[in-house]
């Protein structure tokens, strides 16, 4: 730039980055490193499953999802997300072991040709609180962390720009999506469209509504990707990034520590030590 | 120091017919070149070819040459030219990243992926949002702004880079008047810090506001060009162009039959 470029007759002064950039979580739960939340969420779900049992499993609900949850403050909400997420599986898994379990002796409930064992509800039980801990962990994660704030650690932590990309683009260009979507059923029903009544006339209605959400979306990728391309996407090397979430050394340890434990629980159940 | 077209024609892949043919196009540093034309005219093709898009990330085929400072730009990669010509569009939504949840982030995208220090990246990407009149906007998500909100936001974010040559298709199809003289305001002072900006508009007001030539394009070619004062006049409605307001209450003044001094007054008050 030959002179000295000034864009604004407003001088931009030392106003640092807005306030909502990078801003601390309410808890101390939430102001964790996303990755130390990611790793306890994804050890904690393998370690329930891993672990034989009842006890082991609840344990694991307990201590890495509902205690957790009780100090970030998001216990309710946690509860009912989690039970959501999960129901649909969680009642045919249930149903299923308590009626279907191979091997079954000890009759607890028989409906017609159907038959409910005591061994089969406890088999149930143990599948229900794995479910529970699996989507407990996915869902506590979630509800503590920004969209955003993994990758930006991921991307600090030596991540490709690329690959950081497309992460944050799949989630949040979901707002996006919906906005589009519903422009476009706004546009068909002004054309004539029935999107309510019965299940079989909404059912009929999705289709010229999600044809031109996804082919437009598709139609927009070039631009999208020029547009990418004019702002130096596709520089090679590291790109500057304006915060990133705050780590310490114990986080570090701890992360290790939740790894080496599922390690040895992994080769615990191996030698058969876990039943 | 410039961006040139050199006798240019391009033809996009699969087309049967070139969509622009034999354009000489000079952007000399600090000038506001101006491009219209009816639709289908090749305005936004010549944008994909001087910014160098055109044939390098779509295909298609180019002849002549697109000189950068005295260099052909045909064997640089794209985020070498990037540094050096932004290229702003029409659609607003297509020119959010999508991977950032506020307005600031969104103008910080290009200067944080063009590696700057962090400080003058947030000092760049202030002066940018006040330079649009987006300042108070800055926490906002980009996605939930109203079009013109959003174009205002994608123009920022490569007025953040400090372009030294800056291709613009269209900038202000969707924003208000306010938002239109707010980036007319901002292009003057990037081309008075010695940047070339080659702006193509169907609103041929904001061109003669700002630009000091303006050429009009006709089935892909180059017809007139010249001095804006000179090209953007009543003529250009036979080219598919309404000429500007100015002009055209002048000529309606004329043709009523009132004097020279009325015409003048007319044509100052709808300038401003």
């Amino acid at each position: 730039m030959a002179g000295r470029l000034q864009l604004s007759s407003e001088s931009p002064g030392d106003r640092g980055l807005p306030q909502s950039i990078g801003r601390p979580g309410p808890s101390s739960f939430h102001r964790l490193n996303p990755l130390t939340k990611a790793t306890l969420a994804t050890t904690s779900a393998i370690a329930a499953v891993i672990m034989g049992g009842l006890i082991g499993p609840i344990l694991v609900l307990a201590a890495a999802v509902v205690v957790p949850a009780a100090a970030a403050g998001v216990l309710r909400r946690l509860a009912v997300t989690s039970a959501l997420l999960a129901l649909p599986i969680a009642l045919s898994a249930f149903l299923l072991n308590l009626f279907f379990f191979p091997g079954g002796q000890q009759v607890l409930l028989r409906i017609g040709p159907v038959v409910a064992t005591a061994e089969g509800l406890a088999f149930a039980l143990e599948i229900l609180v794995r479910i529970m801990a699996i989507s407990g962990a996915v869902t506590l994660f979630y509800l503590t962390t920004r969209a955003g704030d993994l990758v930006v650690d991921l991307e600090r932590r030596g991540v490709s720009p690329r690959v950081a990309f497309v992460a944050n683009a799949s989630v949040q260009t979901v707002p996006a999506m919906v906005e589009r979507a519903s422009q476009i059923t706004a546009a068909q029903r002004a054309r004539g469209l029935d999107t309510e009544g019965s299940f079989l006339r909404r059912a009929r209605g999705v289709v010229p509504i999600v044809g031109p959400v996804i082919l437009g979306s598709i139609a927009e990728v070039e631009e999208r990707t020029l547009a990418l391309e004019a702002r130096s996407f596709s520089r090679p090397g590291r790109r500057t990034l304006l915060w990133a979430p705050a780590d310490s050394s114990l986080q570090a340890i701890s992360r290790w520590a939740l790894v080496a434990g599922v390690i040895g629980l992994v080769v615990a159940r191996i030698a058969g030590i876990l039943g | 120091m410039s961006l040139r077209l050199e006798s240019v024609g391009y033809r996009y892949a699969g087309a049967l017919e070139p969509a622009l043919l034999d354009v000489d196009l000079a952007l000399p540093d600090g000038a506001v070149v101006g491009v219209t034309g009816a639709s289908e005219s090749g305005k936004s093709t010549l944008c994909l070819v001087a910014a160098g898009l055109a044939p390098r990330a779509i295909g298609g085929r180019i002849r002549g040459h697109v000189i950068l400072d005295g260099q052909a730009i045909d064997g640089w990669p794209m985020h070498r030219l990037a540094a050096e010509v932004s290229i702003g569009f029409q659609n607003p939504s297509t020119q959010l990243s999508g991977v950032t949840t506020t307005v600031f982030e969104e103008v910080a995208f290009g200067p944080m992926n063009l590696a700057l220090p962090r400080g003058e990246i947030i000092d760049r990407t202030w002066e940018a949002l006040a330079a649009v009149g987006l300042t108070e906007l800055a926490e906002r998500d980009p996605w939930r702004l109203s079009g013109g909100q959003q174009q205002l936001v994608a123009i920022a974010g490569l007025l953040a880079m400090h372009p030294r040559h800056l291709v613009l298709d269209e900038p202000t199809a969707q924003l208000d008047p306010a938002g239109t003289q707010l980036v007319a305001d901002a292009l003057l002072r990037l081309a008075e810090a010695g940047a070339s900006i080659l702006i193509t508009e169907q609103k041929t007001d904001l061109l003669a506001a700002i630009c000091s030539t303006v050429a009009v394009l006709q089935a892909g070619r180059i017809v007139v060009s010249g001095a804006a004062a000179e090209v953007l006049t009543e003529g250009l409605a036979e080219l598919g162009v309404s000429a500007p307001a100015g002009v055209r209450l002048r000529s309606a003044a004329r043709e009523a039959g009132l004097g020279e001094d009325a015409q003048h007054r007319l044509a100052q008050a709808s300038a401003q």
